[in-house]
């Protein structure tokens, strides 16, 4: 008798070997792949998929539903034993609620066999923090993430500014540049661009906006609740103070800011529309874009915007920055770097049949792989950002890619502080993430920007939104996953 | 005995008739039970049944396991906090501080109320009474949120977002469709080709309408930029500012549902009979006076009926909003069912379906109410 587990190691054995070796070893297999819309993340699922069918029999179906129903699909699908979805693709912190509920099947065994993932080559924050969830890999990465802010070398050097290091001086360069015509159209553009429409992406600018006021000692602090005891950490001067920040930002922005989703401001920017974006890794890559002529090496990255006063999470309110309440802080200012969303990673369905799971591990490990990884993060319509050590240690790739070598050095250099700095903050990774913050978080904050409630209202409603979840997920077993999550 | 034997229907004392022939009378009897059966057991199976179903979720938290889902009976705390809880200001809108004015209107709208039930009290049968009092106390909770809101210059929830696309959308769709079918009734040459045009909207799915007024809608690209620019309005932007959110998907909403008022208000016009209008014109009666006197009180039951079915569907708006805002700016277009939508879209389906029964519930008494005192009174009126 063979148990599953040999036979599962049999199968992936048999996958890790080299291409040609697993030709027909898939044949009838069909792994269905659930994911976002649109060319970005789903294309190279879809073109990478008809090679890997070519190669191994295996025919890969990638369906895409809208961002927001991503992560019910999948769980609705795996907890109640429907089954229809083996492969989901979402954020890597979305899968510790799947695991929670045991949907995830455990990749150790895959990887174990697998010799061409070569795990050591992804960055250790997505490897540890992206991939494994309890200490076991759950998930594959096909992309890393940060939110960084950009900026026209060309609009500020005409108005003969620097580039911010504090959201004031964001605000600052904002209102200076705001109104100057920055593609030559005769039209006066934006100082800053924020997608803040509701029920999209607009929370996580807003955590990349709280981070550096609210986190000051190393990731195992996080800036979403008091570990100790999951008591919210919203409801106070720092996150008052991001609130703020982020709406005054569309005093200059388009005059429809609110109504704008990730597309359309990644619209206006590649058409020369933005002096300031707030963004993740794309923006590096999508300026090389056929539609983007008019910024083509003109955006350059900053890895982290900081903050001069921070939270003194006794009292609420905020303080200077010192070596003492900050010790990560640089002359006087304290960076927060945020890895939002934590990157697109893909997970197995438990409850798949073995082919269909050694099939489906397979085809993530080939996407994972330096050999078509390598390719993808340098080409800005897949939505791929770098994840692996040999795709931020040198420029070259890049250079061939078609990226001005400047550009490069200054791209893969601001991933790489982001990556290296020791106050980096996380994203969420607790049962519950996409409802603390997907929901609860992006509705106050769309309600505050729309002048429905106030900030001191908005907090209060977090706070006690928050609390609700917590106590649904149960407040012990909260305090265990985020301990787990920021390894505190 | 004997008389009661009498008085027995044949078929029951028929002794000594072969069986067969007895079931074949039995099934005679109650075909229309066996007709109707099928109808029964499919609406109890996929209307009922989940709807007493949804009260396990409504009452509980319901978590996502690896074996299927688990109830946790939380009692009514998925209602209580949409009324005060963290959802309260969402479902209700801001209730405070209230105007003097608001206060006013609501002292005044009490008033009536109460004045109302209480004279029903002569007139209804104890059945009617409770319907009346139901009546009476969710007008009287209506009053309060919108006095406390609305007229206090608070901002309103997806309560009063839902009843305006109800009572504004439906009234104003209601006007302009009857007015499109008067003209269409009326001898005017290319009348067919208006009656199809008019028509429409209603067969395009509602997605698409959706898209299509966002495209319309836009203030950058869309074909009324030029209009807005020469009106120096270029920097206006509808989908920031809440009430002109609102009333652009009003608008979209409108524009589908239109042709259903102008088709069933066609089909009622068409069917007064000539010669009263003739009658009436030969009597020296203006055209305002006909309608007004001969065609208004025949269409009258259809109208209400119309009207009534419309704010049933009115009462569940989702589509246009999801599209066209994605419920904003802020949650100001965002309807009962759309709250509902997007809460159970994160998995907390005991909220979403709180939600629900909180919309069922008003669409009923409203619906109901309306029913009683409109549809009803208007139809006797007819009849009379």
């Amino acid at each position: 008798m063979f148990s599953n587990k040999t036979i599962v190691g049999a199968l992936v054995g048999v996958a890790a070997i080299g291409s040609p070796a697993f030709a027909q070893d898939f044949n009838g297999v069909t792994v269905n792949v659930l994911t976002r819309p649109g060319y970005v993340i789903a294309g190279p699922l879809i073109e990478r998929g008809k090679d890997f069918e070519e190669m191994t029999g295996a025919k890969i179906v990638v369906t895409e539903v809208p961002f927001a129903e991503i992560f019910p699909k999948i769980q609705n699908d795996w907890a109640t034993g429907t089954n229809s979805i083996d492969v989901g693709v979402f954020a890597a912190g979305w899968g510790v609620e799947l695991d929670a509920a045991g949907l995830l099947e455990d990749l150790d065994p895959y990887v174990a066999a697998d010799d061409k993932i070569d795990l050591d080559d992804i960055a250790p924050y997505f490897r540890e923090f992206g991939q494994k969830v309890g200490g076991k890999t759950k998930l594959l990465m096909v992309d890393g993430d940060f939110q960084m802010v950009y900026y026209r070398t060309d609009v500020l050097e005409e108005a003969g500014l620097e580039p911010p290091k504090t959201w004031e001086d964001y605000l600052d360069v904002a209102s200076k540049i705001h109104g100057m015509d920055m593609n030559g159209d005769g039209e006066p553009d934006y100082g800053s661009c924020i997608f803040k429409k509701r029920n999209a992406q607009s929370y996580f600018a807003i955590q990349t906006f709280a981070a550096p006021i609210v986190q000051t000692s190393g990731t195992a602090q996080g800036f979403h609740f008091d570990n100790a005891t999951m008591k919210p950490l919203i409801n106070n001067d720092g996150w008052k103070k991001a609130f703020e920040l982020y709406k005054e930002t569309g005093k200059y922005g388009p005059p429809e800011e609110l109504n704008m989703d990730i597309g359309d401001t990644r619209a206006l920017f590649k058409a020369g529309r933005c002096g300031l974006i707030v963004e993740w890794g794309d923006p590096g890559t999508l300026q090389l874009d056929d539609d983007a002529t008019a910024i083509r090496g003109k955006m350059l990255a900053i890895s982290a915007i900081g903050s001069r006063e921070v939270l003194d999470r006794e009292t609420g309110k905020l303080v200077p920055v010192t070596k003492e309440n900050a010790p990560y802080s640089v002359d006087g200012i304290n960076y927060s770097p945020f890895a939002a969303f934590g990157g697109w990673a893909g997970a197995i369905n438990k409850g798949a049949d073995e082919r269909t799971k050694a099939a489906a591990y397979a085809f993530l490990s080939h996407m994972n792989q330096s050999a078509q990884s390598g390719v993808d993060v340098t080409r800005g319509p897949t939505g791929y950002n770098p994840y692996r050590i040999s795709q931020l240690a040198s420029i070259d790739p890049w250079v061939e890619a078609g990226m001005p070598a400047d550009l490069a050095t200054n791209y893969l250099g601001a991933i790489n502080a982001a990556l290296d700095n020791l106050n980096m903050s996380s994203d969420m990774k607790i049962p519950g993430a996409q409802q603390y913050t997907g929901v609860v978080l992006d509705t106050e904050l769309a309600r505050y920007l729309a002048d429905e409630i106030s900030v001191e209202e908005a907090l209060a409603n977090i706070e006690e939104g928050w609390e609700e979840i917590t106590e649904d997920f149960g407040r012990d077993e909260q305090v265990a996953a985020q301990a787990l999550a920021l390894g505190g | 005995m004997a008389t009661n034997e009498n008085i027995r229907q044949p078929e029951f004392s028929r002794a000594g008739v072969p069986f067969g022939e007895r079931l074949s009378e039995w099934v005679d009897r109650h075909s229309g039970t066996f007709f109707i059966a099928p109808a029964v057991v499919l609406i109890l199976i996929f209307a009922i049944f989940p709807t007493i179903y949804s009260i396990f979720f409504a009452v509980s938290r319901v978590r996502f396991t690896g074996d299927g889902l688990t109830f946790r009976y939380v009692g009514f705390r998925n209602f209580s906090k949409q009324f005060f809880g963290s959802s309260e200001v969402h479902f209700l809108g801001r209730t405070d501080p209230v105007s003097i004015f608001g206060w006013v209107v609501f002292a005044i709208i009490v008033i009536a109320v109460l004045w109302w039930l209480i004279r029903s009290v002569k007139r209804s049968t104890w059945v009617g009474m409770i319907g009346r009092t139901i009546s009476a106390v969710m007008a009287i909770f209506l009053s309060w949120i919108l006095c406390a809101s609305l007229l206090s210059g608070n901002a309103i929830g997806t309560l009063y977002q839902t009843l305006f696309y109800v009572v504004v959308g439906c009234a104003l769709q209601f006007a302009i469709g009857t007015g499109l079918a008067f003209l269409c009734s009326q001898p005017i040459s290319g009348k067919n080709f208006f009656r199809v045009v008019f028509f429409i909207p209603l067969m395009i799915t509602p997605l698409g309408v959706g898209y299509a007024m966002r495209m319309v809608a836009d203030v950058t690209k869309g074909p009324f930029q030029p209009f807005l620019s020469y009106m120096g309005l270029e920097n206006w932007v509808w989908s920031t500012d809440a009430w002109s959110a609102r009333f652009v998907m009003m608008t979209g909403d409108s524009w589908q549902w239109i042709p259903f008022i102008f088709i069933c208000m066609l089909a009622a016009l068409e069917n007064i009979p000539r010669d009263h209008v003739e009658a009436a014109q030969v009597d020296g009666a203006s055209s305002f006076q006909i309608f007004r006197e001969i065609i208004w009180p025949q269409v009258l039951p259809v109208a209400v009926t119309v009207l009534l079915i419309r704010m049933i569907e009115a009462f569940k708006i989702v589509d246009l909003p999801n599209i066209m805002t994605g419920g904003g700016p802020g949650s100001s277009t965002e309807s009962m069912t759309l709250h509902s939508m997007y809460i159970w879209r994160a998995n907390d389906l005991g909220s979403s379906a709180a939600i629900a029964y909180l919309l069922l519930i008003l669409t009923v008494v409203v619906c109901a109410s309306f029913f009683n005192y409109v549809v009803l009174g208007q139809v006797r009126k007819a009849r009379a």
